[in-house]
């Protein structure tokens, strides 16, 4: 997840940790979500997955894996592009600088296509208000709609998901840790799993 | 980062970010909308002691590509030709609500004056200070050395330095900000430079110097470098007996259509000519070497747009 | 005032004599009346302030052959009053006053005026410079024996700041000055190497980009100044003397038994060139830092005798000359209130000097330089009470804002330095007394 997303920055060390997602429990959400996203969608005609960086692009990987499997005429590159939000978030004059990821917009463009914004966490909405932003200056979507992991609640702007792996009530002096096998290890070893650290 | 005065202290993990995040801004140029709200409400004041309309409108454009607001503030003419001190100008650009102060001055040090003393807040961008340094024009010249090194690679550029390429700067050493800035940069990003000149356009203490002097052009382009950046000669140097004539300086040390056969005539097909402009055609550089496919000329101009968004976002985001 | 003899009557206590053993001084009549247990036998010692000096060290009260006072033109850098307190309070008893002022001390009516200024003041001797060449300007001689039988009796003549440079003209000032046993004590600075020149030249100014002041223009002027000493048979003075090439010269013509003499700055014994890496002028000075080779030869001359004084070139500014970008701040540091320390850290702490030699490379041998007859005299019964009181183990932080000069610009700031002035004695008034100043002495009441 993106640190500014969350309220409190500090990172202590946690005082208690607990697994809400293992490894098979993501498999088994995003193979549902891409399901979803295909009956949402009738089809994956004009369909654009764009993961929200760091996360949420290995997330659209993933998606658009399970959807290239539904669908043989799908190819995962021309699906998948990744969309950064960093020049367009509301909190640039704090923390440390961030340094922008790449946009990638997979070939077709974005004018007239449907697009599913894909994050790993849904907490306070300002990184899909970016994203909006972003998107708006990059072409004009038929439809924009967001795919999360886990949504954490504590929603500081009116935006919602259309597609939840899982709804994890938090407090907000928790954290909630997203490992991908993409990006995470633990002891060098590859893991997937969301966490939930207290830091009461 | 609170301020770019220098490459000299320039770290390589701070110069690969400057060249990573220009990338990204590189590619807003391409964009329909060719602007990115993230310096929305900032105020960037350009203070320039000399005049230098294109580093000037560079910065301005980079600037207003952030969505920042720009005050443009000329030396000359107004109340510092008579007598304002550099103190209560920049004072005044502060108090006019500038956050950022990018400053072109004739005397080396000036940036560094603004950045460490106690006379103003504002990040400090140094656009060139009298002999000592200009490094956006030396991230602009490494943003383009590098996205070519990595086409000839075969690599994304992002991440990456210059190791192992070999660039040859030739001219007016001696008093070229230009240099100096590109030295210490392209050697920290892990080129090897080597700097030809006359002798006579060499500083004394240049033999500490991490790099190649080398007095002999053809010699230097022999050892078949990866870039060549030709530096302008400047007039007033012609009259202070630096060399004895135009004539003879080009002969020995321009880029002329016979040194640009020798590169063809050797095969080296990737070696790229740079200059940082304005070019004095015929003299440091030949007409037919200025337009050949090898000179990046105005990939540098509009390479110098992305690199000072990436200094303006740097040093305007984040606490400070 | 209560009655002259308890103001100008002192009875110093346990002073060690040049770092030696303790001793009772007795100052009387502006003389040294009594020395060791003589001086508190004394009746006078009866009616004497005492000055407890215990575990401080007498000396000759030091004398500066290189001072800008400023006045008469630039008061708003410093005045004779001002600069005076200062050289006091710096346990100077006698300074020369630099010819560069405006008008320039080129006529026997500025030295004169600037000779009755320092008589007015009262802190310190003000022997007025006399400018070699009319307005400095380096063509025609100053009428430089008017400025010799003036009542400033001028013997030091110097165009500082600017360099004699043209060699018949050096020549005429060495032979002319000879008719009143005078000194030519030269700026060695070629002009055509120096052009626009901001720094020494060398690997700092090359990656600074400012434009560099070779050692070369120095030497090189010194190599001709004591060609031209010996060949016309005069004595000449260097003043400032910087690079370790100009030790190497200068070291020579004493060998080959050349009147010269030689000064070097407080500076120039402990700041280097890295310096100017921050572009902040107040390290900015001409002649300029150099490496720290050169600080290291400045250090061993000074010690063995080629080098044979130490001069401030105390150069005070106001503060907007040096608020500013480097290349358009002026030239010069303060310096007569920290020589004393700077000199103490640099060759004393280091064991190259002792208090002694102190004493010598800062009054004797100025003031033979000079001819200052009744400066750098020994401490000993007779002889003019100009003594100053030390305190070699103070340490101190150099706050320029707390200083007597009006120029802040020392580069010494913030730097904790040994060694404090606690008292001046000038022909036995208490100048300085408890590291304060106490009172001037009133014109008129000395030769
Ligand atoms: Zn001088």
């Amino acid at each position: 997840m993106n640190p500014a997303d969350s309220p409190d920055r500090s990172t202590p060390v946690p005082t208690t940790s607990r697994t809400v997602l293992t490894g098979s429990d993501i498999e088994r959400v995003l193979t549902r979500i891409a399901h979803e996203i295909i009956e949402a969608n009738k089809g994956t005609e004009d369909l654009v997955l764009l993961g929200i960086p760091t996360r949420g692009y290995p997330l659209a990987q993933r998606l658009g894996q399970r959807i290239a499997a539904a669908d043989p005429d799908v190819k995962v590159d021309e699906l998948v592009g990744q969309l950064d939000v960093t020049m367009y978030r509301d909190d640039l004059r704090h923390g440390t600088s961030r340094t922008p990821a790449p946009t990638r917009i997979p070939g077709g463009g974005l004018d007239d296509k449907v697009v599913v914004l894909v994050d790993d966490v849904l907490y306070s909405g300002r990184t899909i208000r970016a994203a909006l932003d972003a998107l708006a200056d990059i072409g004009r979507p038929k439809t924009v709609r967001l795919a999360v992991l886990v949504d954490r609640g504590h929603r500081e702007l009116p935006i919602r998901a259309d597609h939840v792996g899982k709804n994890l009530p938090t407090a907000t002096s928790e954290k909630v840790k997203v490992r991908l096998a993409e990006l995470d290890a633990l002891d060098g070893e590859p893991v997937n799993e969301v966490v939930i650290e207290d830091h009461a | 980062m609170k301020h770019l005065l220098s490459t000299y202290d320039l770290g390589r993990e701070d110069a690969v970010r400057i060249l990573d995040v220009a990338e990204e801004m590189a590619t807003v140029g391409t964009r329909e909308i060719k602007k990115l709200p993230a310096l929305r409400g900032r105020t960037v004041a350009t203070l320039f002691f000399e005049d230098s309309t294109r580093t000037r409108i560079s910065f301005e454009a980079a600037a207003k590509r952030l969505s920042a607001d720009v005050i443009n503030f000329a030396a000359k003419g107004s109340s510092v030709s008579k007598g304002e001190s550099l103190k209560d100008t920049a004072q005044t650009l502060e108090a006019i609500g500038a956050e950022a102060v990018v400053i072109r001055h004739g005397a080396s040090g000036a940036a560094a004056r603004l950045a460490e003393t106690d006379w103003i807040s504002s990040a400090v961008v140094n656009a060139g200070d009298g002999t000592h340094e200009h490094p956006t024009q030396a991230l602009l010249d490494a943003f383009t050395l590098r996205q070519h090194w990595a086409r000839v690679k075969g690599v994304d550029p992002l991440g990456t330095g210059l190791d192992g390429m070999s660039v040859v700067i030739v001219g007016d050493v001696l008093h070229s900000r230009v240099a100096r800035s590109n030295l210490w940069l392209l050697k920290t990003l892990g080129a090897d430079v080597t700097f030809v000149a006359p002798p006579t356009l060499l500083p004394i203490g240049a033999d500490a110097w991490p790099c190649t002097i080398n007095y002999d052009l053809d010699d230097a382009l022999a050892a078949g470098p990866d870039a060549v950046m030709m530096l302008r000669v400047q007039a007033e140097r012609m009259n202070a007996a630096y060399f004895p004539s135009t004539a003879e300086y080009s002969r020995r040390w321009g880029f002329d259509d016979a040194r640009l056969a020798m590169l063809d005539a050797r095969g080296l097909d990737d070696t790229i000519i740079l200059h940082p402009g304005p070019m004095n055609r015929g003299l440091e550089i030949s007409a037919g070497a200025a337009d050949s496919p090898r000179a990046v000329v105005l990939q540098q101009v509009s390479n110098g747009v992305a690199v000072r968004m990436a200094v303006l976002y740097l040093l305007l985001s984040g606490d400070h | 005032m209560t009655s002259t003899a308890a103001t100008e009557t002192h009875l110093i206590r346990g002073a060690s004599l040049l770092g030696g053993e303790p001793t009772d001084l007795l100052l009387a009549d502006g003389r040294i009346a009594a020395v060791g247990d003589a001086a508190a036998a004394d009746e006078r010692a009866q009616q004497a302030t005492v000055v407890d000096a215990d575990g401080l060290i007498a000396l000759p009260g030091m004398v500066d052959l290189h001072t800008h006072l400023r006045e008469p033109g630039r008061e708003d850098a410093e005045t004779v009053e001002t600069g005076t307190r200062a050289a006091a309070l710096g346990g100077f008893t006698a300074v020369h006053a630099m010819a560069n002022s405006n008008p320039v001390a080129d006529t026997a009516g500025v030295v004169e005026q600037v000779w009755s200024l320092g008589r007015r003041s009262g802190w310190v001797d003000v022997r007025p410079v006399g400018a070699v060449t009319v307005g400095l300007a380096g063509e025609r001689l100053s009428e430089l024996g008017a400025m010799a039988e003036s009542r400033a009796a001028v013997r030091v003549f110097s165009d500082d700041g600017i360099c004699v440079h043209d060699p018949v003209l050096m020549r005429r000032a060495l032979e002319y000055v000879k008719s009143f046993d005078g000194v030519v004590a030269q700026h060695a600075q070629e002009p055509r190497l120096t052009e626009g020149a901001q720094m020494n030249e060398g690997t700092v100014s090359a990656v600074l980009g400012l434009p560099g002041w070779p050692a070369v223009a120095e030497e090189s002027i010194i190599a001709r100044d004591v060609l031209l000493a010996e060949h016309v048979d005069s004595r000449l003075h260097v003043c400032h003397v910087s690079t370790a090439g100009s030790v190497d010269i200068i070291r020579w013509a004493k060998s080959r038994g050349i009147n010269v003499t030689a000064e070097v700055t407080p500076h120039h014994l402990l700041l280097t060139d890295e310096k100017a890496r921050t572009y902040n002028p107040v390290y900015k000075v001409n002649p300029p830092l150099r490496r720290e080779k050169d600080v290291m030869a400045l250090r061993e001359a000074l010690a063995d005798g080629t080098i044979d004084i130490i001069g401030t070139d105390h150069a005070p500014h106001p503060t907007e000359a040096k608020e500013c970008e480097w290349a358009q701040a002026a030239m010069g540091m303060t310096g007569l209130e920290t020589a004393l320390s700077v000199v103490q850290h640099t060759m004393i702490e280091t064991g190259m000097m002792t208090w002694a030699d102190f004493a010598r490379v800062t009054s004797t041998t100025p003031a033979e330089i000079g001819l200052v007859a009744d400066q750098g005299r020994p401490l000993a019964v007779g002889e003019p009470a100009n003594i100053t009181l030390v305190d070699a183990d103070a340490r101190w932080t150099v706050d320029p804002e707390a200083m007597a000069t009006m120029g802040r610009n020392s580069p010494f700031s913030g730097l904790e330095l040994p060694g404090r002035v606690r008292a001046t004695f000038f022909h036995g008034t208490a100048t300085v007394l408890d590291g304060e100043l106490n009172t001037p002495r009133t014109a008129g009441e000395w030769a």
